[in-house]
């Protein structure tokens, strides 16, 4: 009995343990908002409140950074983000989930959530993005080009064919000629990207930003159609979006100073 | 007082299910249950959940037999640790495979330099990770059986001359036989049902790699709503099949 009790009162301290550190490390926020004790957070009509933005997998990195530019320069606006596949964002707005921004990485994918009529006006392109070719460092396979896509021997990984860069690299592929022979479908591209830079797989079709972003994990095999694969990522604030104002302002940032320059850093295409 | 919550309760648990069923594209059931894509995923789901259990069975039976003698050092933490499986993310079973057996993993990439073989992304990690995550209830429902079991007829049995292959074989194993069977049923169905390790060590490629839960995880994703209910729809109707089939074991094997 005693053993049992140990037992439950060592997991409950773990809980509480774990609990501490997760709202601790959520207290950075808090530090910001010390800091940004200064700006007059609390003028009236300026826009305020938490905006939930999902947006594609894809766009991980360069939207969370424009977001903690956001909160900084606005600390009364709290961004709430996350990321997936475009096709299963616009499957979650279209089922009803509380969100306030959608940014999705092909017009195709935003198209759907147009056409349920859920989009407040319309959707603007912000930043476009090609394929790539990516092999883990060293490239252990000896991938030369796109054809090698078709090579039994080696491991590929593409995305589906429903999500944004499995869609880019139909279109790649179908402009080169190549009939792929992957080993698995990702999700995401964060997911193929993932089997690259673990060395899972040999060869996988990325966006070029997501090369960028996986650094010296990866190397880029160039290849020459990619050019010509550019896939136009929109953004819209959604009708039901309960902070209007707000999720505006973070549309603005994003297609304004903050979000061209960090986009572009991360190697996207802006207009 | 009482009644409230429960209801509540009920309403959690049955809503979901009642909602497959209306939703559910009846008329366009036998036309959806013929698509090839659904076929190769009932297949492959039923050929990998099956040689999971086999696997199961030859390795499980063993490890509860093993577990359930006073005589192993150590066997309280190691059944701490075959029971881990039961209560972990499967997502990070299949990250746990993943580093294990994967390329560059201890095992695996021991495994390609010496003899070319390669796991991941194929329908043997597939049963990997299926046994990974069911063998578990296999091994606690005959652990619970063997322990329960009357040792006096395996000692009648040694005395008899009985070999310990033999006692085990034709005196040990009988006894347990209907957990043996509730046990594998269980598996089988958790087996079927296997998600995260699968997606995150075996990939998802039709034919190969993806099973019915993956297939109507892509066709959600895809926006195929329809495949979806109806894989669905499969997947509760096995489940309850099971669960039927173990009405009567259920309470006393586990």
């Amino acid at each position: 009995m005693t053993g049992v009790r140990t037992a439950i009162v060592v997991l409950a301290g773990v809980v509480v343990a774990l609990l501490g550190w997760s709202w601790l490390g959520g207290g950075d926020d808090g530090s910001d908002d010390a800091t940004g004790g200064d700006v007059s957070a609390d003028d009236d009509g300026r826009p305020a409140g938490t905006v939930t933005v999902l947006a594609a997998a894809s766009l991980t990195e360069s939207f969370t950074q424009i977001s903690d530019e956001l909160a900084r320069s606005h600390p009364e606006i709290e961004i709430v983000l996350s990321f997936g596949p475009s096709s299963q964002l616009v499957e979650q707005v279209l089922a009803g989930a509380p969100v306030d921004v959608l940014a999705t990485a092909d017009m195709a994918t935003m198209a759907k959530a147009a056409d349920a009529g859920v989009l407040d006006g319309e959707a603007t392109v912000f930043a476009a993005n090609t394929p790539a070719l990516v092999v883990p460092a060293g490239n252990p396979g000896g991938v030369a080009g796109l054809s090698d896509l078709e090579r039994e021997d080696l491991r590929v990984a593409v995305c589906e064919p429903h999500v944004p860069c499995g869609a880019a690299a139909e279109r790649l592929t179908t402009l080169a000629g190549v009939e792929p022979v992957p080993d698995t479908l990702a999700t995401d591209v964060k997911e193929a990207l993932a089997l690259v830079t673990l060395g899972e797989v040999d060869v996988a079709l990325v966006f070029h930003t997501d090369a960028v972003s996986a650094g010296e994990a990866v190397e880029v095999v160039p290849v020459e159609e990619a050019e010509s694969v550019v896939n136009d990522y929109p953004v819209a604030v959604l009708e039901r979006a309960r902070q209007p104002a707000a999720a505006r302002a973070v549309v603005e940032a994003v297609t304004g100073e903050i979000g061209r320059r960090v986009l572009t850093e991360s190697g996207f295409l802006v207009p | 007082m009482l009644v409230v919550p429960a209801l509540a309760g009920l309403a959690l648990l049955l809503l979901p299910m009642a909602g497959l069923a209306w939703r559910a594209p009846w008329g366009r059931l036998p036309g959806l249950l013929t698509a090839d894509h659904v076929l190769t995923a009932l297949r492959l789901s039923l050929t990998t959940a099956t040689l999971a259990t086999v696997l199961a069975l030859i390795m499980g039976i063993p490890v509860a037999w093993m577990l359930a003698r006073d005589n192993v050092r150590g066997r309280g933490v190691l059944r701490g640790l075959v029971t881990v499986p039961l209560v972990l993310p499967p997502v990070v079973g299949g990250i746990a495979l993943l580093v294990a057996f994967g390329r560059r993993g201890v095992v695996g990439g021991w495994l390609e330099q010496t003899f070319g073989i390669n796991v991941p992304f194929t329908t043997v990690a597939v049963i990997m990770a299926q046994t990974f995550v069911a063998m578990p209830f296999l091994i606690i429902a005959v652990e619970g059986a063997l322990r329960g079991a009357d040792s006096r007829y395996d000692q009648i049995a040694a005395s008899l001359g009985a070999s310990p292959w033999t006692t085990f074989r034709r005196v040990t194993l009988p006894s347990v036989a209907p957990s043996v069977v509730a046990g594998a049923i269980l598996c089988w169905a958790r087996a079927l049902g296997e998600f995260g390790a699968t997606i995150t060590f075996a990939g998802s490629l039709p034919g190969t790699t993806r099973t019915l839960p993956l297939e109507a995880y892509a066709a959600i994703g895809a926006g195929d709503t329809d495949t979806a209910l109806v894989l669905s729809v499969i997947m509760v109707a096995v489940c309850v099949t099971v669960l039927v089939a173990l009405r009567d074991r259920w309470v006393r094997a586990l």
